[in-house]
């Protein structure tokens, strides 16, 4: 009897909870270390990064004013249908960086820790960011952190799976949402990425995966007036200049390249303050008088 | 009958401006390298109250190699003791108060009442606040000895001219940065007064260096490759310019930007209260503040009973000499901004918006805006799209409380907003659904050293005031 013939996988991107390809019909070829083809990626045009900004945008509103618990929850779901499919992660974080089995294996084991850590800080960060403001009169005033909007994401280039969860998980742990350009030569384990959130409650459009050239896809979304923010964790110096100078139109929060030596570190607080902002409410308290309260 | 005020001028022989002043640069007044002076004058009257050296590409140099210089020591001087330097402005402050006041209300324009017992109250304030803070930066939350960065390019405008400078110094300073700092054109004075502050309180030479001049000036500052930290208030399309100049570069940077506040009425506000709100939102210091609450949406139910009570008073508000105690509404900072006042309010006319002031005579010289209501306005009119920074109201309706925060939300801007209601849990959920960084509930326009400041989207990014504020000027 002749070896079974395997099925391959058509990898499609992920943009509003939906799998299309690249409305461009482009794909390129994405080959393992050792230059053997994988697959065929989307190779995702501007087209493709505006709708994943739409899709964004509609699914902020929601996802920002979910509980804190409730986002939690999601993430510590995705933890759990990760941990159920590790061996494809690892097969496939093997293939894109080269890694020996049990190499690979640590990099999916620290990437489902890391939706763990997240999923933890969701109802924690604004107590530790936040507070109570003891201003010289007849008010008091709370700051609180919240959500900037939509964020767009230059995946880390060199950790296709272990970097990339760590540069999305804090984006929408705190009620952000995303769109995500996968690492250029190894966007595989992002794409499949987008299989495991589409399982895990986590609502569509929440993270959108685009897979293709980063300068190419970066560009628009830099650019883009319905984008809030950028982290340019995927960009070398020449394009994190250039994109930063194109997010200068809208005054998008722009979170600079900064070197990571080992990204299976603990990871602070600042990614996740990178994209939140400070609200800060003012009420009188009045004094209370023979008549009650007065403003 | 009425009665007529009669006159209540503050005395100016409280404050003796010098005929001329240099640039402050390493503990010394300088003439600028190239000999360039500026006139500054009086917005109120148009009089000439001194010339001033006025700053360009190699001052900016000299000034930032001074403080490179001094930021060696002054960050590695023990936090307590930055701290009593602190402490020792802030007194200070406090004690030359009044002719910091005085000063203030004439190089500026607004009426003495808001220098007095506003902007000099906060300045002094705010040193306190961070003076506190020097000390302490290990408790603050951002790792447990974090590290100044270094030398901080300061550029900040003319509407709060001290007030701007003490949010921009004081935490710079704090946390063991050495700072450049350059007024705004047409308000050089009190920054160059606050050098004699620092000469009095024994601060170190080149920890506070001062260029009074124009935009080239810091423009050149914010571009300077040996500046660390860029902290900016002003215009939003400068704020966009000065993010390009820093794109690609290690400088940290903070930006306080425009504003196209909403201040939400609902129909059970307390009817007088919500005037008095809406006044303060708008006329405090001429309506040129970034955080004013330049629109008005006011539920349609109390559309008319309001409108009619915000018209009575304003036709008691008084117009004239900012240094008679009792003026509301002083004068317009500058001719140019006069004229940007004046262009936007004859757009709104044109745009088909209803026009409204009270009977007000306006002084002969000097610069005036009678305080203004635009009614009938939407939308998509210039004057509810466009920061004005005038004594300019657009007025506009909403009948649910879901069409105010829509309408309070679209705005490319972000930095305040207010809601007057008696209902505690709309306040709550109206605040929680506005995209602004400054909320007030059934008040306005109040501020605090201890209370972050700053905008959402287009109004710039970063905090100003509070633990939050720190962040701007350490290496996290």
């Amino acid at each position: 009897m002749s070896e079974r013939l395997s099925v391959f996988k058509t990898y499609k991107l992920y943009v509003g909870g939906k799998f299309p390809r690249s409305e461009s019909g482009r794909v390129y070829e994405v080959t393992d270390s050792k230059g053997n083809w994988l697959a065929n990626a989307p190779q995702s045009s501007r087209k493709d990064a505006r709708d994943a900004v739409v899709a964004a945008r509609k699914a902020f509103g929601a996802w920002s004013g979910a509980t804190a618990y409730n986002r939690g929850q999601v993430l510590y779901r995705v933890a759990e249908m990760l941990e159920g499919r590790k061996a494809q992660f690892v097969r496939e974080v093997a293939d894109a960086q080269g890694l020996s089995k049990s190499k690979a294996a640590e990099q999916v084991d620290a990437t489902i820790d890391r939706w763990v850590w997240y999923a933890g800080w969701t109802d924690k960060i604004a107590q530790v960011i936040g507070g109570a403001n003891p201003v010289a009169g007849p008010y008091f005033n709370l700051s609180s952190p919240e959500p900037t909007g939509v964020v767009a994401v230059l995946a880390p280039q060199e950790s296709s799976f272990l970097g990339l969860v760590s540069v999305v998980a804090p984006v929408i742990a705190t009620g952000s949402t995303a769109v995500v350009i996968a690492s250029e030569e190894s966007p595989l384990p992002a794409l499949s990425l987008g299989e495991v959130l589409a399982t895990s409650d986590l609502p569509g459009g929440v993270v959108n995966v685009l897979s293709g050239r980063t300068a190419e896809i970066a560009a628009p979304l830099a650019a883009h007036q319905d984008v809030n923010a950028i982290d340019l964790a995927g960009a070398d110096e020449a394009l994190a200049k250039e994109l930063e100078i194109a997010a200068a139109d809208n005054l998008k929060r722009v979170l600079r390249p900064q070197p990571v030596d080992d990204w299976a570190a603990t990871p602070g607080t600042d990614r996740m303050t990178a994209f939140l902002e400070t609200k800060t409410v003012w009420h009188p308290t009045g004094s209370l008088g023979a008549s009650g309260s007065a403003y | 009958m009425a009665f007529e005020y009669a006159p209540a001028p503050e005395s100016r022989a409280v404050v003796d401006i010098a005929p001329s002043y240099g640039l402050f640069i390493d503990g010394e007044f300088t003439e600028a390298a190239d000999g360039k002076v500026f006139k500054t004058v009086s917005p109120s009257t148009e009089e000439v109250l001194s010339e001033v050296a006025q700053a360009g590409e190699a001052d900016v140099d000299r000034a930032v190699r001074a403080a490179r210089t001094a930021f060696a020591t002054w960050s590695a001087l023990p936090g307590s003791e930055r701290a009593k330097y602190l402490f020792r402005i802030a007194r200070i402050i406090q004690e030359r108060s009044r002719e910091l006041a005085v000063l203030e209300t004439l190089d500026n324009g607004k009426p003495i009442k808001e220098t007095r017992d506003a902007d000099l109250p906060l300045v002094a304030a705010h040193f306190f606040y961070y003076a506190g803070w020097a000390d302490k930066l290990g408790h603050a939350g951002f790792g447990a000895s974090p590290r100044p960065l270094g030398v901080a390019g300061q550029v900040i405008p003319w509407n709060f001219p001290l007030l701007m400078l003490a949010w921009k110094i004081a935490p710079a300073l704090a946390t063991g940065n050495t700072v450049v700092l350059k007024p705004a054109e047409t308000t050089p004075l009190s920054a160059l007064f606050f050098a004699d502050v620092c000469r009095q309180a024994g601060l170190p030479k080149g920890v506070v260096n001062i260029l009074p001049g124009y935009g080239d000036a810091g423009a050149a500052l914010v571009a300077h490759p040996d500046v660390n930290k860029v902290a900016f208030t002003g215009s939003t399309a400068v704020g966009k310019e000065i993010a390009r100049t820093v794109a690609g570069t290690s400088k940290k940077l903070t930006l306080e930007l425009g504003g196209k506040g909403a201040n939400i009425v609902f129909d059970d506000a307390p009817i007088d209260q919500a005037v008095e709100g809406i006044v303060t939102g708008i006329f405090f210091n001429q309506g040129q503040v970034c955080c004013a609450g330049s629109r008005l949406l006011v539920q349609e139910s109390i559309h008319d009973e309001l409108l009619d009570a915000l018209k009575r008073r304003l036709s008691t508000l008084r117009l004239g000499d900012p240094l008679d105690k009792n003026t509301d509404i002083g004068a317009i900072n500058s001719a140019e901004q006069l004229a940007r006042i004046t262009a936007l309010a004859e757009r709104g006319e044109a745009e088909g918006a209803e026009r409204w002031s009270p009977a007000c005579e306006l002084p002969t010289s000097g610069y005036w805006f009678a305080p203004t209501l635009f009614t009938h306005v939407t939308q998509a009119h210039t004057i509810a799209r466009d920061e004005i920074f005038g004594p300019v109201l657009s007025v506009l309706t909403f009948r649910t409380p879901d069409e105010a925060v829509a309408k309070a939300n679209n705005t490319q801007y972000g930095l305040s907003a207010g809601i007057w209601t008696e209902k505690g849990s709309r306040i709550l959920a109206v605040a929680n659904k506005l995209r602004a960084g400054v909320i007030w509930s059934n008040t306005f326009n109040k501020f605090d050293p201890t209370s972050p400041f700053g905008g959402y989207k287009e109004s710039g990014f970063g905090r100003e005031g509070g633990r939050h504020g720190l962040e701007a000027y350490l290496d996290v």
